[in-house]
């Protein structure tokens, strides 16, 4: 039975980044991975990463306190304002840090690290690898990662965290590739299992962003933080989800109706596309509801053919193979069929800005924690930032924790309980009734959270929505495994973790229909206006074993630096 | 709308036998790829099936496989536009398959771990960027774009040969940094490719360049290698 000092659940951005800094800590450390790091969805990310560096011509005097007011106003004002500061303050050594081992960043003529504008920020300051960004920055670290000879076991899905006295101290994992079930035991967990995107049909994300870390830790009886606040990224392909990135629009990309119109002079007048992404994403929404979209349909353009061939082969390369794989649309010469899509979760696994939950021992880092910085509306660029700043404060927290304890907090053997546990809970899934379809209900659920829980949203659809989400899961208990034990069991991985799926749908739902304010990407038709007064809060979900609803509680927002005020773009 | 014939390689290692071709039948609607029409199998039809996944849009490296007979991610493939009734779904060939789709990897990432990918820096570093010009970044373009599928490496008669071959995608990673003006590697990686089991094993036959889903050449990239190493033994020149 595997033993390590710190196991980090989950191989992207943040986990890698933790594993680093722990290791390097003289923490034993170990990684577990359903796909091979270098596969993780961090590697999608596109666009780029902000750190006030002061690189561009036109940001001399950019400055982490401006990117930390830029991130809170973006957050519309939910983010905690030290956490933002911190890490936008962290910022600018961890992009020197990953461009020290590497990172492959696009430079401006003086060999200086490129920056692009962004959504909702004030200078240029989005760091970038043409538009691959997330790929160079993933194989960076994976790079490190080999270099530094961090135990990866690769290809292991990790199923449930196994506490002990209310601690946690380890992990049972699926062997994708030899089959069974194993008890990994540490001192302490790192989750870093990325998001949830997968809750709604209409993703960007990974088939792998399940939110599974997030499920586990909610099981545990860890809340998850503002989970009704989801993202959806103004530009999706039309067709398939797939991401055209935020750096078509900084580097002058146009949404046009179908009139030929770039409709956000009527929403963002200044901003204009580049105004932050809950805002671009209700105004494309509004232009498609008031049936101006491209022939009456529900898409709009994203027109990069004035920019040329030359730019697009230099800046967005990776966009333009994309729309014609993707879509079939050459962006040189035609513009690209677009609509919001669901993008990130701002809300995840309740952690302060070292990654600590409330639970001893379990840490979480990266999209499925929540500081919070992004509160209500996370701002381009500052997911693949949130990865890398947070992941080293969780790995280097759980390093100081674990190295300052006396002695290990965990014998190195278990009594494989919590192994056998697992496996009895598939063997009882194996045994069910099987008249309903797990892959059925899956669909459902997701097609449920893209029509009751999307860019607009009001009580009543919410209210269908969530009994419609409750019925699934009772549905759930019907729903049996079709192919039992063996390797790369797809069937088994797929059926266990749609509870999980339901469980986060659900924290979304039911912290969705009790705040009846609107707040950055949570926007309701039937409570239009923010309210500071009753609202200026945390959502907290709680898990209930009993298959109802989260029971919900409330925890104040860290003012302190700047006043809230009205969002003008 | 039209029904497609999926003629998919199974191997089961559990069960003792060979491997064998099983054909499922999907209904193929619009920009269907070959990877959605995996997981419809899988959900409808037989929950068995196993293949790698992860991002969908051709960046993770996950899904390479053999489609009617070339190298291509099945997530980048749309199935009507192969235009054909049949289509046929194995595991990359030549490598080790654990089951279905999905193959051993372990000894692809054992010979990119070999090569050292990773920067090397000997240097005092700056407090900033280590600074590089456009024309110094550019070098890397190429490389860079490498997602680890292993089509390169499935698809190579040299790596067929010769166990022991590095291989076009280790490789490429060991040009994409021994091209970087930041790297100081010097002799230090040198001889992890400048060997038996290195470059020269590359007899440029160029299936790894008609192989790969981005459109990268390796072997331009093992070229350049092999004329750097001859460069230091003729002149002692660094690059």
């Amino acid at each position: 039975m595997p033993h390590h000092q710190l196991i980090v659940v989950g191989g992207g951005l943040a986990g890698l980044r933790a594993a680093i800094e722990a290791q390097e800590e003289g923490v034993d450390v170990a990684i577990l991975s359903q796909v091979h790091p270098g596969r993780s969805h961090s590697g999608a990310a596109q666009g780029g990463v902000n750190a006030a560096l002061a690189n561009h011509p036109d940001a001399h005097d950019d400055s982490p306190e401006k990117h930390a007011f830029d991130t809170v106003k973006g957050s519309d004002y939910l983010a905690d304002q030290q956490a933002a500061l911190q890490m936008t303050t962290d910022a600018v050594p961890a992009i020197y840090q990953l461009e020290h081992w590497g990172c492959p960043f696009s430079r401006f003529d003086d060999g200086r690290i490129a920056q692009r504008p962004f959504g909702g920020a004030g200078y240029p300051r989005t760091c970038y690898g043409a538009d691959k960004t997330g790929h160079y920055m993933l194989h960076t670290l994976v790079e490190q990662a080999y270099r530094r000879q961090i135990r990866m076991y690769i290809e292991w899905f990790v199923c449930r965290l196994i506490v002990e006295d209310g601690a946690c101290r380890g992990v049972v994992a699926y062997s994708m590739t030899k089959g069974g079930f194993e008890e990994f035991r540490g001192d302490a967990v790192i989750v870093a299992t990325g998001g949830a995107g997968r809750t709604y049909s209409n993703t960007t994300n990974a088939v792998i962003s399940t939110g599974g870390g997030a499920a586990m830790a909610y099981h545990a009886g860890v809340p998850l933080k503002d989970m009704e606040f989801v993202q959806f990224h103004p530009t999706g392909l039309y067709t398939t989800h797939i991401l055209m990135t935020e750096g078509c629009r900084g580097e002058g990309g146009y949404l046009l109706n179908k009139d030929g119109e770039r409709f956000m002079a009527r929403y963002a007048p200044k901003a204009m596309e580049l105004a932050p992404r809950d805002i671009t994403s209700r105004s494309i929404q509004t232009e498609i509801n008031e049936g101006r979209g491209i022939d009456g349909k529900d898409y709009v353009y994203l027109d990069l053919r004035h920019l040329g061939a030359e730019k697009l082969a230099e800046r967005l390369p990776g966009t333009r193979d994309l729309a014609i794989h993707f879509e079939g649309v050459d962006p040189v010469y035609e513009p690209i069929p677009i609509a919001p899509a669901q993008h990130y979760s701002m809300g995840g696994i309740d952690t302060d800005v070292d990654g600590r939950t409330v639970m001893p021992g379990l840490f979480a880092a990266g999209e499925c924690g929540c500081v919070s910085v992004h509160g209500a509306n996370r701002l381009g660029g500052n997911s693949l930032l949130e990865t890398i700043v947070f992941g080293r404060r969780a790995g280097a927290a759980a390093a100081r924790d674990i190295l300052g304890a006396e002695g290990s907090q965990t014998p190195g053997e278990g009594d494989g309980k919590a192994a056998a546990a697992v496996q009895a809970a598939m063997d009882e899934l194996a045994a069910r009734e099987g008249s309903e379809d797990a892959y059925a209900i899956r669909e459902e659920m997701t097609e449920t959270m893209r029509l009751h829980f999307g860019i607009f949203r009001d009580a009543a659809t919410m209210k269908s929505g969530l009994d419609a989400l409750l019925a699934l899961k009772e549905r759930l208990k019907k729903a049996k495994l079709r192919h039992t034990g063996g390797v790369w069991n797809l069937d088994m991985i797929r059926t266990s973790e749609l509870e999980g799926m339901l469980d986060v749908a659900l924290a979304t739902a039911s912290g969705a229909l009790a705040r009846d304010e609107s707040r950055g990407s949570h926007s309701r038709t039937d409570a239009t206006s923010r309210d500071d007064e009753r609202w200026l809060t945390h959502t907290l979900a709680y898990h209930q074993p009993d298959g109802g609803p989260p029971r919900l509680e409330y925890k104040p927002v860290e003012l302190g630096l700047f006043e809230p005020q009205e969002r003008k773009y | 709308m039209s029904d497609i014939t999926f003629h998919v390689k199974r191997f089961d290692p559990e069960s003792g036998a060979p491997p064998r071709y099983e054909d499922f039948v999907v209904d193929v609607q619009g920009s269907m790829t070959v990877l959605e029409a995996l997981f419809a199998i899988q959900e409808k039809q037989d929950g068995s099936l196993a293949f790698r996944y992860c991002c969908r849009s051709s960046i993770c490296g996950s899904c390479a496989m053999y489609i009617n007979g070339r190298y291509r991610l099945a997530c980048q493939t749309n199935v009507l536009h192969l235009g054909v009734p049949t289509v046929t779904v194995e595991p990359l060939p030549h490598v080790p398959v654990v089951r279905d789709l999905v193959w051993d990897m372990d000894d692809f990432f054992a010979k990119y771990e070999a090569i050292k990918p990773w920067l090397i820096r000997n240097s005092q570093l700056p407090d900033t960027e280590v600074t590089q010009s456009p024309a110094e970044r550019h070098k890397l373009n190429m490389p860079i774009d490498c997602i680890l599928c292993a089509a390169c490496y499935s698809s190579c008669p040299s790596v067929w040969g010769e166990e022991h071959f590095l291989g076009p995608a280790a490789l490429l990673k060991a040009y994409r940094f021994e091209v970087d003006s930041r790297d100081e590697a010097g002799k230090e990686r040198l001889p992890s490719w400048d060997n038996e089991r290195g470059v020269y094993r590359c007899h440029t036959i160029t299936n790894c360049i008609e192989a790969c889903p981005k459109e990268l050449s390796p072997t331009e990239g093992i070229q350049w290698l092999k004329g750097s190493a001859v460069r230091r033994r003729l002149l002692g020149r660094k690059k």
